[in-house]
């Protein structure tokens, strides 16, 4: 016994997913963060919210609003249709869309964090040392808030993996497309298949494990500066 | 107006805390900014050095705008060192690291013979492969004071770089900065709230009260003016510069010249000719209307009185000039029984007695 061809399939697409996802969150994430940490705008707040609602909504919420965004009618929907890309739910792009949203809020707080406890002090030094905004990102930025970049990878990284109610919502159940890993473990439970359940449901288990033991290795909560 | 002179106008208004100031400062030489804190002596620096930004502000430096109606040089963009109240190094790089980062990008003719010329004045060619958290704070001090020199800068910005040092630790780097005194042929703007650094280091002060420019002129001439708080300060004194006349080595003293007359004090490690700036205390100097006789003490000027001032606890201070001009100032500080028993009054001769002199370099 072991994984099924499907358990297999499964298994590569959850991966595909999870590192486009933390990929494309890291991209976007991070300038939100940056902007988060640094702002006085009176937005800040109402911003932050927005960014945390994932942690808070049942993903079954959300998965019905993106559904209704990204459908024929909704806003989503009709812009994705007007660029000939179609509509995007129970697709493997509407997967993705869907999983930044409900990974962001787990890529912007560790990054957040992390900027604020820098502070200002670094990037003044930067700047009188002749160092461009970029510059100061890249070369100051990144290697001190490194511990807070890698938790969020890591964090967003496991967060996709470990998604269900959303995927269900949006992307269904498509073999080889939208059937992630925690959708073929509740498709062996309803068909009885216990047995391969169980092969997928501990290899969850010690993957989450694994994960969680990396991040409190990388990042013991104290910097060492 | 001079090419090489630093003109600054900035204003500001929060609620809380103001600063309107129009200065021009001489193009080189050490000019300190002192004040308590809470002076604007800070926002001061930060707004030349950019790292704050008002709409009203003019800054020319040696002949070049930084800031005007128009334009804003970003902080990068401006050729300026600047050194911070605490350790400001990068943690992440090592001391030889955190210099480059610096001279890498200010990209100009910087010769490796000027980065050793950097780290020998610092003294801290044996540091240079260490990381921050491996160094002392004076240590680290002198490593950010050297990554600011290696770019090569036209001014120096320096914010209490002793501020957060140990009376030890000051003492450890006082040196070095006194050295980077005499080599440097930039301009330096030192932020203080210390009279003894200022008195030591800089070359001009100017004084500041509440965002305001109190005062300002050579550190001789603001350490001696009777109406501002610095004579009033319990260690109250003068600024004396002078030079190297002649070494007395049977009895171990130096006899140094200063405008208007001499002095005498033990023996220095200088050579002949070389210029010392010395600090008498104002509660050092008495006063007599005749010349004393024999005396222990080393140092009887003739001197007149410019002006007096009564200040607290009975004591009045005096203002002095030695010989007849009036280029070098001195203060004294006496009871004002004893003002009133001689009958002192302005314009009167009499004779200084210097009962201790204190060597600043």
């Amino acid at each position: 016994m072991g994984f099924s061809n499907a358990d297999l399939q499964a298994i590569g697409l959850t991966l595909r997913l999870a590192s486009l996802v933390t990929l494309i969150l890291l991209l976007i994430g991070t300038p939100i963060a940056w902007w988060l940490a640094r702002t006085t705008s009176r937005w800040k707040g109402s911003v932050g919210a927005v960014v945390a609602l994932p942690l808070v909504l049942p993903p079954s919420v959300i998965g019905f609003y993106l559904l209704i965004a990204m459908g024929p009618n909704g806003p989503v929907g009709q812009f994705t249709q007007s660029l000939g890309l179609g509509i995007l739910p129970f697709t493997y792009w509407g997967l993705v869309v869907a999983s930044v949203f409900y990974s962001m809020p787990f890529v912007v707080q560790p990054i957040q964090n992390a900027i604020e406890a820098l502070g200002e002090r670094p990037l003044e030094v930067a700047a009188t040392l002749r160092a461009g905004p970029w510059d100061r990102f890249f070369t100051v930025v990144v290697p001190l808030a490194r511990p807070g970049f890698l938790s969020a990878a890591i964090l967003g990284f496991a967060h996709t993996v470990g998604e269900f109610g959303v995927v269900l919502m949006i992307g269904g159940n498509i073999p080889g497309v939208t059937r992630v890993v925690s959708v073929q473990i509740y498709d062996h439970v309803e068909a009885m298949e216990y047995a391969q359940a169980h092969w997928l449901a501990g290899s969850m288990v010690i993957f989450s494990f694994l994960v969680l033991l990396t991040l409190y290795t990388i990042n013991p909560n104290q910097r060492r500066f | 107006m001079p090419a090489d002179s630093i003109q600054a106008r900035f204003r500001l208004d929060y609620p809380e805390f103001s600063l309107d100031v129009d200065l021009e400062l001489p193009g080189r030489g050490v000019t300190a900014l002192f004040g308590h804190s809470g002076s604007g002596k800070t926002t001061l620096l930060r707004l030349i050095a950019g790292l704050q930004r008002v709409r009203e502000g003019y800054l020319r430096v040696n002949g070049e705008i930084w800031q005007d109606g128009q334009r804003f040089l970003p902080t990068h963009q401006r050729p300026l060192g600047y050194v911070f109240q605490e350790a400001s190094l990068f943690p992440h790089l090592n001391a030889r690291r955190n210099l480059e980062y610096g001279m890498k990008r200010a990209g100009n003719a910087m010769s490796s013979a000027a980065l050793q010329q950097a780290v020998d004045l610092l003294g801290i060619g044996h540091l240079l492969d260490r990381r921050p958290h491996q160094l002392s704070g004076g240590e680290r001090q002198r490593v950010a004071i050297a990554r600011a020199l290696a770019l090569n800068p036209q001014l120096l910005l320096m914010d209490e770089p002793l501020a957060a040092l140990d009376l030890k630790r000051k003492q450890e780097i006082l040196p070095y900065l006194e050295r980077l005194h005499d080599a440097l042929e930039i301009p330096v703007l030192y932020v203080s709230h210390s009279p003894d650094e200022v008195a030591r280091l800089a070359d001009t002060v100017v004084l500041m009260e509440q965002g305001r420019v109190l005062a300002s002129g050579r550190v001789a001439e603001l350490f001696s003016r009777l109406d501002l708080s610095l004579a009033q300060d319990q260690d109250a004194s003068a600024i004396l510069e002078g030079v190297v006349l002649s070494h007395d080595d049977d009895d171990a003293l130096t006899h140094l010249e200063i405008p208007g007359g001499r002095l005498t004090v033990t023996r220095l490690a200088c050579d002949i000719h070389d210029p010392v700036r010395v600090r008498v205390h104002a509660r050092d100097v008495s006063l007599a209307l005749d010349e004393p006789g024999a005396s222990s003490i080393l140092n009887i000027l003739p001197a007149r009185i410019l002006e007096l001032r009564e200040i607290e606890n009975a004591q009045v201070l005096i203002k002095l000039c030695i010989g007849t001009g009036e280029k070098t100032p001195l203060l004294a500080r006496i009871t004002r029984y004893s003002r009133n028993r001689l009958g002192l009054h302005e314009g009167q001769p009499v004779f200084a007695q210097i009962k201790a002199v204190a060597l600043m370099d």
